[in-house]
């Protein structure tokens, strides 16, 4: 059985472009199912559709048509049973601000019906760095401490299937590395984890499986280390000072002065380095290295650049 | 603690860790009604013929407060939630819209009681008050919270922005409770307003309330009772009703 399971869902929005009654696919006819004990990756540019599908599996938004479902339990006929199952760490920073760390601990404890389970609270709060701050309110944390408390405030009825929103959105390095050792230790411990992130270097690390997002459909599923296969294998990448050719600039990846482009063999690099030398430039700093997951990520985007999925009109 | 439990210890807990502020601020408010409106017609009117004004004033205060209380508890615990988005701590849990609203309505039944206590409490110090009908009292109190607090509800999810549920506050709830008999008897207004009073539910909830401290009232407490139960009733299927396709809050 599926630790996490999509059949075929979507979810349809009212498009505020266009003339009443159009719709927008954020999610469209989605099928996916994740194993017991995967750290899964969903990958996908802004407003692919990642945090729809976690809304619809955490039962925050309903599908507009498919099901979902957590260890076999439908997220709308078996809600409860199915939210029993799943720890939620949403994306935005949220907090209540009557409560102290502690107290707002014990409260999503009992929500779950979970009693007596101070030992637990004090294991995330130890774990998660967070053991001198538990008698302090909300409201006097910073940004990390309270993304902590999120993540604290997900495991702590003990579920077996987390989920993670952009967790380490605009939080330090420190809090990521707590937050990943920890994590990866639940995980080796059984637990099923759903990852989204626009840190590709954490999921290529962390992630067993990814699937890519695009408006709202999967543009790539496979193991992490198949689709890192399936990519060009090296980049080159220099710096230069100058605009390049509008020709060769096509194929390269440009940040700022970095110029990147993919290479398959030293034919392809000869090629790319006497082009940039006939347009008058000159390479700096030249070095080629193995394609990431960043790399593959871009490829897979551009492929479905001319991607129209998504739109729609009701009857 | 069952999660119900939990989430009716929550929503208690909210308003009792800011207790100056929900409890001794409406209970204050209601001491100064009493003591400016009983000072200056305590000589001058008379509704009843052996209850002077100052004690025909104490029940219709404790049960305005009582009721704008329970009403207060659960709109603003909800549309500060919706607003700050805490509320998505309550969405992920297995808790059915039934324990949703059972620990709200409970939590605002729970200050509206805390508040109407407070007031006649210390009103006690100032006027004699008998207690004739006390199962009548209890009765209202608690019906007339639990429907506040339901319609506190009905706001609070319909509410996006802070100044809507101030506007119905505002413009419904105080209106209604002001113009429902606290100051007077209903027999003291013309004709045309008796008939528009007994349209408003607020005034069959502090007259029933009333007759239980002094055994008379403008209407039978029965038909008041009737009133409020059939009220409470309605409201409450609304309020399932929207918890349940969880009216904006569930998209």
């Amino acid at each position: 059985m599926p630790a996490i399971s999509f059949q075929s869902i979507s979810k349809a929005y009212s498009s505020p472009k266009g003339p009443p009654g159009t719709t927008f696919l954020a999610v469209d006819h989605v099928s996916l199912a994740i194993e017991e004990g995967e750290f899964f990756g969903l990958l996908g540019p802004n407003g692919a559709g990642k945090t729809t599908m976690i809304s619809m599996l955490a039962g925050l938004t309903r599908p507009s048509s498919g099901s979902a479902s957590v260890l076999g339990h439908d997220v709308q006929k078996d809600f409860a049973d199915a939210r029993r199952q799943l720890g939620v760490v949403p994306q935005e920073l949220v907090f209540d601000p009557f409560f102290n760390v502690r107290e707002a601990l014990r409260i999503q404890s009992g929500y779950f019906g979970v009693k007596n389970n101070d030992a637990w609270i004090d294991e995330l709060l130890e774990n998660l760095g967070l053991a001198d701050k538990a008698d302090a309110n909300m409201r006097q944390l910073s940004g990390g401490m309270k993304r902590r408390v999120l993540v604290a405030q997900a495991l702590v009825h003990k579920p077996p299937v987390i989920v993670l929103d952009e967790p380490t959105a605009g939080v330090d390095v420190e809090l990521r590395q707590t937050l990943w050792q920890f994590i990866a230790k639940l995980n080796k411990q059984g637990h099923t984890v759903l990852l989204t992130t626009h840190y590709l270097e954490e999921a290529e690390a962390l992630c067993s499986r990814i699937a890519m997002l695009k408006s709202g459909r999967i543009v790539a599923l496979d193991h992490t280390s198949t689709l890192l296969k399936a990519a060009s294998s090296n980049v080159l990448r220099f710096k230069v000072d100058g605009e390049l050719p509008l020709a060769l600039a096509a194929q390269a990846r440009i940040t700022g002065r970095i110029v990147q482009f993919p290479a398959h063999n030293a034919l392809e690099i000869e090629h790319f380095l006497s082009a940039v030398r006939e347009s008058g430039l000159l390479a700096q700093d030249v070095e080629i290295r193995k394609a990431d997951l960043e790399d593959v990520f871009l490829d897979v985007m551009a492929q479905n650049k001319g991607s129209v999925h998504g739109v729609g009109v009701t009857a | 603690m069952s999660g119900l439990q939990t989430l009716l210890y929550k929503e208690m807990l909210r308003f009792w860790k800011v207790a100056f502020q929900t409890i001794a601020g409406p209970v204050l408010t209601a001491m100064l009604y009493l003591l400016i409106f009983g000072h200056a017609l305590e000589d001058h009117v008379k509704v009843y013929d052996q209850v002077s004004y100052t004690a025909f004033l104490v029940p219709g205060l404790a049960m305005m407060s009582l009721l704008q209380n329970a009403f207060a508890n659960s709109s603003s615990s909800l549309i500060m939630s919706k607003v700050m988005g805490n509320l998505v701590f309550i969405l992920l849990t297995p808790l059915s819209y039934w324990h949703w609203y059972v620990a709200y309505v409970g939590a605002a039944v729970v200050r509206g009681l805390v508040v109407g206590a407070g007031v006649f409490v210390i009103a006690a110090f100032f006027t004699h008050i008998g207690f004739a009908q006390p199962w009548f009292i209890l009765a209202f109190a608690v019906m007339g919270a639990a429907l506040m607090g339901t319609l506190g509800l009905i706001a609070g999810l319909w509410a996006e922005k802070f100044d809507q549920l101030a506007a119905f506050q505002n413009f419904v709830v105080m209106p209604m409770t002001f113009l429902s008999g606290v100051f007077y008897s209903i027999h003291s207004l013309p004709a045309f307003w008796q008939g528009v009073s007994h349209f408003n539910p607020f005034f069959y909830m502090i007259d029933g309330f009333r007759y239980g401290f002094f055994g008379v009232s403008d209407v039978s407490p029965w038909l008041s009772l009737s009133v409020v139960g059939l009220s409470l009733l309605v409201v409450s299927g609304v309020a399932l009703q929207l918890l349940r396709s969880g009216y904006k809050i569930r998209s």
